[in-house]
């Protein structure tokens, strides 16, 4: 048993076998075979090695014809592993005694020896190990292995194990076979983690290198809820964590008893409950855990993983989409917040040393007016199904926000010209993520319907970390006291200019933050779905004076630790059995 | 019954990577060509010289000493001539070694 500890990005507890996507390696498709193929499996094993031979063969002779006596002497020796009675025997043992199949027995045996060769040390170590893979590659490229590259050849349910996944990656998982995933790089805040909550994958990310200890195959516990990953579990900890799991479950089911009942505090402050969507079809979801609508469409996500932006009318419908679903409640669609971590087909940051203060969210669609109208028109058609609200994120000036507007009453124009009803009355919004916006917004809140604060971003650019490198993950706390000033003043100054104010960060999606939210004077939360039940639990557990007493002690404090602590503590108090289950 | 010959002798790693893929796979071609029983001893350690994983296992250095034992009828021919292959570095030159690694 071996455990990681990394960032924990997606609540769940998965139990699978590990798939370890290496770019260019081969995935064990079948791990055991029943007493009866055990003979006909070493059999298989042994015609692998005679092809796999002979190809070692063939490239030792290409090789001497080349006169490329290096690269002979090493497809040479490959070979000679490939003919070592040893290796085969080992292989086979597995197989004849142990049921494992061809394809486990191999990669077993083989990481086995890979391990004794990296723990010699000197110039043994790395050189070895690769000789060893090609080997492998070999074998399970006989033996029916699937490449790695595809994770369309999946048969049985897996956790996923990869340096890193891309957001859009993330989204075209299957969610049927692929139970978690775990990467080596990664932060908290990054957009593959907000994907992956917005799937309901659990995945834990930032582990650190993991690539000397995992193998395909290996049965692991993915804990998206502590950041934990154990490989090769013993039966006491599985079993802990199966039990765990039913706990949790019994948990969901009692929230589930909440569903029709508002989020208002015991002393009757209504709370108003917004989700958080990457697409259409998350709408469903969120309706039915209780969302009053959706605070944050991140329209984004139709353009990530494909060879081509999108159309008006693919995006006008995705929209009406989310409209329909929706029925009667709002839904604040945010215009593209694309670049940094996300980017589309045609875009590229290369040329930019600080992406996350480059060229991306509004000031690319400003700086690209004719995709940015293919998205306001789609918007302004599909205003007419519903109480549809336009939000721009990452406003950091009031030049900003006018040539936005403009640009919107300029496609409104064009769209009434060419006969499309649009609604008059669309309010328009700002996202509040930039601490620029924060200290003009007495003058942005003139010029706004509502704004919505993105605690994501906020707390990035106000610490100056990037939400998305692990070497400064511990950095990004969104219950910096900074920030909380930020959100305090924020709030208080909507308030005054009585403008709807929401919360619409990964902080809003914790109980225990969701309080303290509260306790500033915030009364609309938006967050992902799955985290919509717990937060109506807690809201209906506590009174208004309580979530103003944890707001005003955080407000006293001078780090995020303290504050961190502060809030746990307090929520542990009020909602001891909620503890257990968050 | 007679015992079977044994022939036995200490060699040094010479070559500059220790005993790496390639010299170990002109060891085992090498000890292919006898028929006799031929072991490879390290502080303790004991692999069969046929067995290219055996030979790797030992992670042989350079200047590590190694003690080599034959067992059989040719046991005299086979430590002479892996003996000959120790003593000249496996005939690496070392271009060779470093493209070998």
């Amino acid at each position: 048993m071996q455990e990681f500890q990394g960032f924990p990005v997606s609540p769940g507890v998965s139990i699978a076998q590990a798939l370890l996507l290496d770019r260019e390696g081969y995935q064990i498709t079948r791990s055991r075979v029943s007493t009866a193929e055990r003979s006909s499996e070493a059999e298989r094993l042994d015609r692998a090695f005679v092809v796999a031979s002979e190809q070692f063969a063939k490239r030792t002779e290409e090789a001497s014809e080349k006169q490329l006596g290096d690269l002979q002497g090493i497809f040479s020796a490959q070979q000679q592993l490939l003919l070592d009675p040893r290796l085969r025997e080992e292989m086979r043992q597995l197989i004849l005694r142990r049921s494992f199949s061809a394809q486990l027995a191999a990669s077993q045996v083989l990481n086995g020896y890979a391990q004794a060769f990296r723990r010699m040390g000197g110039t043994f170590l790395a050189e070895r190990v690769g000789d060893i893979r090609d080997i492998e590659r070999a074998l399970l490229e006989q033996l029916g292995g699937a490449p790695t590259t595809s994770l369309a050849n999946l048969q049985s349910p897996v956790i996923l194990f990869s340096h890193d996944l891309t957001p859009s990656e993330t989204a075209n998982l299957d969610k049927k076979l692929v139970l978690g995933f775990c990467t080596e790089a990664g932060g908290p805040g990054g957009h593959t983690a907000i994907v992956a909550r917005g799937m309901e994958i659990p995945a834990v990310v930032g582990v650190g290198s993991f690539s000397q200890q995992i193998r395909g195959g290996m049965e692991v516990i993915l804990d998206g809820y502590r950041g934990r990953v154990i490989l090769e579990p013993d039966a006491q900890t599985k079993e802990n964590y199966l039990r765990r799991g039913r706990d949790r479950q019994s948990f969901a089911i009692s929230l589930d008893a909440l569903r029709d009942l508002p989020a208002v505090t015991q002393d009757k402050t209504h709370i108003e409950l917004l989700a958080n969507i990457e697409f259409p079809s998350e709408v469903a979801t969120a309706m039915s855990r209780g969302a009053g609508g959706i605070g944050l469409y991140r329209t984004e996500f139709l353009y990530l993983g494909r060879k081509e932006d999108p159309s008006e009318e693919q995006q006008y419908e995705a929209y009406c989409e989310v409209l329909k679903a929706v029925d009667h409640g709002q839904v604040i669609i945010r215009t593209l917040d694309l670049g940094a971590d996300k980017l589309s087909a045609r875009q590229t940051n290369e040329s930019e040393a600080n992406p996350f203060l480059g060229l991306r969210s509004i000031r690319y669609c400003l700086r690209n007016p004719s995709l940015f109208r293919i998205q306001l028109r789609a918007m302004l058609r599909a205003s007419v199904e519903g109480d549809l609200r336009i939000m721009f994120p990452m406003i950091a000036t009031l030049n900003e926000l006018r040539s936005a507007r403009l640009l919107v009453r300029s496609v409104m124009d064009d769209l009434r010209e060419e006969g499309y009803a649009v609604r008059d009355d669309v309010k328009i919004g700002m996202m509040v993520e930039v601490p620029a916006a924060v200290m003009m917004l007495d003058h942005f809140v003139r010029e706004v319907d509502f704004i919505s604060i993105g605690t994501n971003d906020l707390t990035q650019y106000t610490l100056a970390v990037d939400r998305g490198n692990e070497a400064v993950a511990d950095l990004y706390q969104a219950v910096d006291p900074s920030v909380l000033r930020l959100i305090s003043q924020s709030v208080k100054v909507a308030d005054q200019a009585e403008i709807a104010t929401s919360v619409c960060g990964e902080m809003s999606s914790h109980p225990a933050y969701a309080l303290l939210l509260i306790g500033l004077g915030v009364r609309t939360l938006s967050a992902p779905p799955s985290a919509l039940p717990q937060l109506k639990k807690a809201i209906r557990s506590v009174s208004l004076s309580q979530c103003q007493a944890i707001a005003e002690r955080a407000l006293r404090l001078e780090t995020a630790h303290q504050v961190h602590t502060a809030v746990h503590d307090s929520f542990a108090a009020l909602l001891p059995d909620m503890v257990q289950q968050i | 019954m007679m015992s079977e010959p044994i022939s036995e002798r200490m060699v040094t790693v010479r070559n500059s990577q220790g005993l790496h893929m390639r010299p170990a796979d002109l060891l085992v071609k090498a000890a292919m060509k006898f028929r006799c029983r031929i072991e490879i001893e390290k502080d303790g350690q004991i692999v069969d010289a046929r067995s290219i994983l055996g030979l790797l296992t030992l992670g042989a250095q350079a200047g590590t000493n190694l003690n080599l034992k034959a067992i059989g009828d040719d046991a005299q021919e086979a430590i002479v001539a892996l003996g000959d292959l120790f003593d000249n570095a496996f005939y690496e030159t070392d271009n060779q070694t470093e493209a070998a690694i």
